[in-house]
């Protein structure tokens, strides 16, 4: 593991510890050096990645990385298109697999459990790792069918009277309860677009995740909807680690504690959010959060 | 001061294009709408009236003389009903005129004088009056199926026998029924005892053979090639000779059938059973090719969600998948029945083609089919077998019918919306 991280806290959540960064370049941004800097480890991390490579088939998208995830915390993934953040995120749930020409490479550890382990199975890991996705996918079912699916596979309850408990604890946590609670029946489909992402979020959150990994989950939402998700983000921060991979700079900066840069499948800084906003160590970093490209 | 908005030349001549176009469109669905009710009144009007039979009443005295012998099928019927014939026109003499007067009704008479006999002994000794079916010539004559302005010898019916025909109808001993046997019976010489049930049924049970074989098989199949193949070279191979086998003429999985099934596996000749695994042969392409295809419609995000959650590969396709593509895969699947429901060459193969006169009541016993029986009839000589042609059609449409109905019904009930 050569990484020039040594400038990295390791004192998560108290992450403005770059000073030695900032003496050593002074006002002038790093530039060249392509490896990550900024604080990416923290301290009992929940997982923890070191040296992923990513391919496809011949081509490599992400290179090297290394990053952890706290607990309880929200780590906003930003960059430009195509510089591999989704292709990263879905590496922590090993969504990857389905995709046939897709390797990974490198190490990644869910509560010290290398999760690539040729003994790990997917399915009890995508029940500790769930995910939202872009777009709002409710199953064609009923709302109380899409919550309870999780559960029934994975053979969570033995009662019909536990399984109401959990669809209601997590349509509650989803902020979804009071909307629909006098239509369970109703097909999830029938929802508005916030609303149907919030049953994913019940849904992803009913089989008690540790993680729930988001890809864009407010680009097809309207500013209402995406408030919404971001309070329930917030809350949901006080029981589950969220990775939240998102194209607005604005909704990083609201919603996470620590936010990473990615560029053309490099992880170019990792930080505290208020300090990669404000004051980046990296020019790349600060090239983007500035609108010079993206 | 000219009108900025008023519409350009080159846009009046392109709505004058779609205009020419939508009349295009509209002009060929009102043709071909109109050949379809040309086929549909050409059919029904030739064969509604084989849905009714001409029958003449005989008063038979059943002399215990006739049953002398302890076994009632062993008396002679046909001179039973010769004597009844005579009981009716007592002037009539003559071996010739007898014989023509005892064929204006059909040999079938004497079937049924033997069944009402043998299924009600007490009958022997009385004295009954029967309704019994006409000669199918008797019952061409009074649907106005044949040409009555010829010679004497080029008819079929002799004057004399037109002249018992009016006596018959004005003693009111003269009457068209419904045509029961056309329902309940099978395929026979004589066209007014031929019916329609023994080609129906061989075809309902090569159907069902069909069905229970080819729909698991083509959806396993698609299930498979879509969801876990690899993708390599076999498996590109495979779907190549999938598609091939779509365009394969029907008459060579007939080739196939009489070669493997037939002469390999020693099933027997003429069956269901055969004709069921042929026409399985050939709806499989069709049936793999439409449920690959509603498969491939399910939206990938369905499936994200499933394998997100935990689900298993197989859980998502039992669960989420299949569910999903099951309307598409029924209406493939309905597809390939009725295409099979009216296949006739690759069973010509296989020796389904025979004349056959008992209703099948298994899968191994000889059978026809109904496009079978169509051709068979079309073939047949006999004047009165034109209209069973045309209501044998009928009969066939009318599964055809069926068969779509349930397909739509099906579809909308198994279909989700999202």
């Amino acid at each position: 593991m050569q990484r020039t991280v040594e400038h990295a806290s390791s004192a998560f959540p108290t992450l403005l510890d770059s000073d030695a960064v900032a003496t050593q370049s002074g006002s002038s941004k790093i530039a060249t050096i392509r490896e990550t800097v900024g604080t990416p480890f923290v301290d009992n991390p929940r997982m923890t990645c070191r040296g992923v490579e990513v391919y496809y088939g011949e081509k490599r998208a992400i290179n090297n990385l290394s990053i952890d995830i706290a607990n309880n915390e929200v780590l906003a993934m930003i960059g430009p298109s195509g510089c591999g953040k989704s292709t990263f995120l879905r590496c922590l749930n090993r969504m990857n697999d389905t995709i046939a020409s897709c390797t990974v490479k490198g190490n990644i550890q869910l509560d010290g459990t290398d999760i690539y382990h040729p003994s790990v199975d997917v399915v009890p890991l995508r029940a500790k790792v769930g995910m939202v996705f872009q777009k709002p996918n409710p199953f064609p079912k009923s709302i109380y069918d899409n919550v309870a699916y999780g559960p029934k596979i994975h053979g969570l309850t033995s009662t019909k009277i536990e399984l109401d408990e959990i669809i209601e604890t997590s349509l509650m946590k989803a902020g979804l309860w009071d909307e629909v609670k006098d239509r369970l029946q109703d097909p999830g489909t029938g929802l508005s677009g916030g609303q149907q992402q919030r049953l994913c979020i019940a849904r992803a959150i009913a089989v008690s995740p540790e993680v729930i990994l988001m890809d864009e989950p407010c680009s097809a939402l309207d500013p209402i909807a995406t408030a919404k998700i971001e309070e329930l983000i917030a809350e949901l921060r006080t029981q589950f680690s969220i990775v939240i991979v998102t194209h607005a700079m604005q909704q990083a900066a609201r919603v996470s504690q620590r936010t990473a840069y990615f560029h053309l499948g490099d992880l170019i800084e990792v930080g505290a959010t208020e300090k990669v906003f404000t004051n980046p160590l990296h020019q790349l970093t600060e090239d983007y959060i500035t609108g010079r490209f993206g | 001061m000219k009108n900025p908005l008023e519409p350009t030349p080159q846009v009046c001549k392109r709505y004058r294009t779609e205009k020419a176009f939508k009349r295009l469109g509209l002009s060929a669905i009102v043709m071909s709408l109109c050949f379809v009710f040309f086929l549909f009144y050409t059919i029904i009007a030739d064969g509604y009236s084989a849905f009714t039979q001409t029958y003449i009443q005989i008063e038979v005295s059943f002399d215990e003389t006739f049953f002398r012998g302890a076994n009632i099928s062993n008396a002679n019927f046909p001179a039973l009903v010769k004597r009844s014939m005579g009981k009716i026109f007592p002037g009539v003499t003559g071996r010739k005129d007898t014989k023509m007067l005892s064929s204006i009704v059909s040999p079938a008479a004497a079937y049924t004088l033997q069944n009402l006999v043998e299924t009600n002994p007490k009958l022997i000794g009385t004295t009954k009056f029967i309704w019994v079916l006409a000669d199918d010539d008797v019952d061409m004559f009074f649907k106005g199926k044949t040409v009555t302005n010829v010679a004497e010898s080029n008819r079929r019916l002799k004057d004399k026998q037109l002249t018992w025909l009016d006596q018959l109808v004005s003693e009111g001993k003269l009457e068209r029924r419904f045509n029961k046997t056309f329902f309940t019976s099978g395929d026979s010489r004589e066209p007014e005892l031929a019916g329609i049930l023994g080609a129906a049924t061989g075809s309902l049970l090569t159907l069902f053979i069909t069905l229970s074989l080819s729909f698991p098989i083509g959806v396993a199949t698609a299930v498979y090639l879509e969801e876990f193949a690899p993708a390599n070279h076999w498996t590109d191979i495979i779907e190549v000779n999938i598609n091939n086998l779509a365009a394969v003429p029907s008459i060579i999985f007939g080739l196939l059938g009489l070669a493997i099934f037939i002469n390999f596996w020693g099933l027997p000749r003429s069956t269901p059973i055969v004709g069921g695994l042929v026409l399985t042969l050939m709806t499989l392409p069709t049936i793999i090719i439409a449920s690959r295809a509603s498969l491939k419609s399910v939206p990938p995000s369905i499936r994200e969600a499933a394998l997100g959650i935990g689900a298993s590969k197989l859980q998502t396709i039992t669960h989420h998948v299949l569910p999903l593509a099951l309307p598409g895969m029924l209406t493939g699947t309905i597809i390939g029945m009725a295409q099979a429901l009216g296949e006739t060459a690759p069973l010509l193969m296989i020796g389904m083609v025979a004349f056959i006169a008992d209703v099948p009541g298994t899968f191994t016993d000889p059978s026809a089919v109904l496009p079978v029986q169509i051709y068979l009839w079309a073939d047949s000589p006999e004047r009165a077998f034109s209209e069973k042609t045309s209501a044998a059609i009928m009969i066939l449409l009318a599964f055809l019918i069926a068969m779509n109905s349930i397909a739509v019904f099906l579809r909308k009930r198994f279909e989700t919306k999202w």
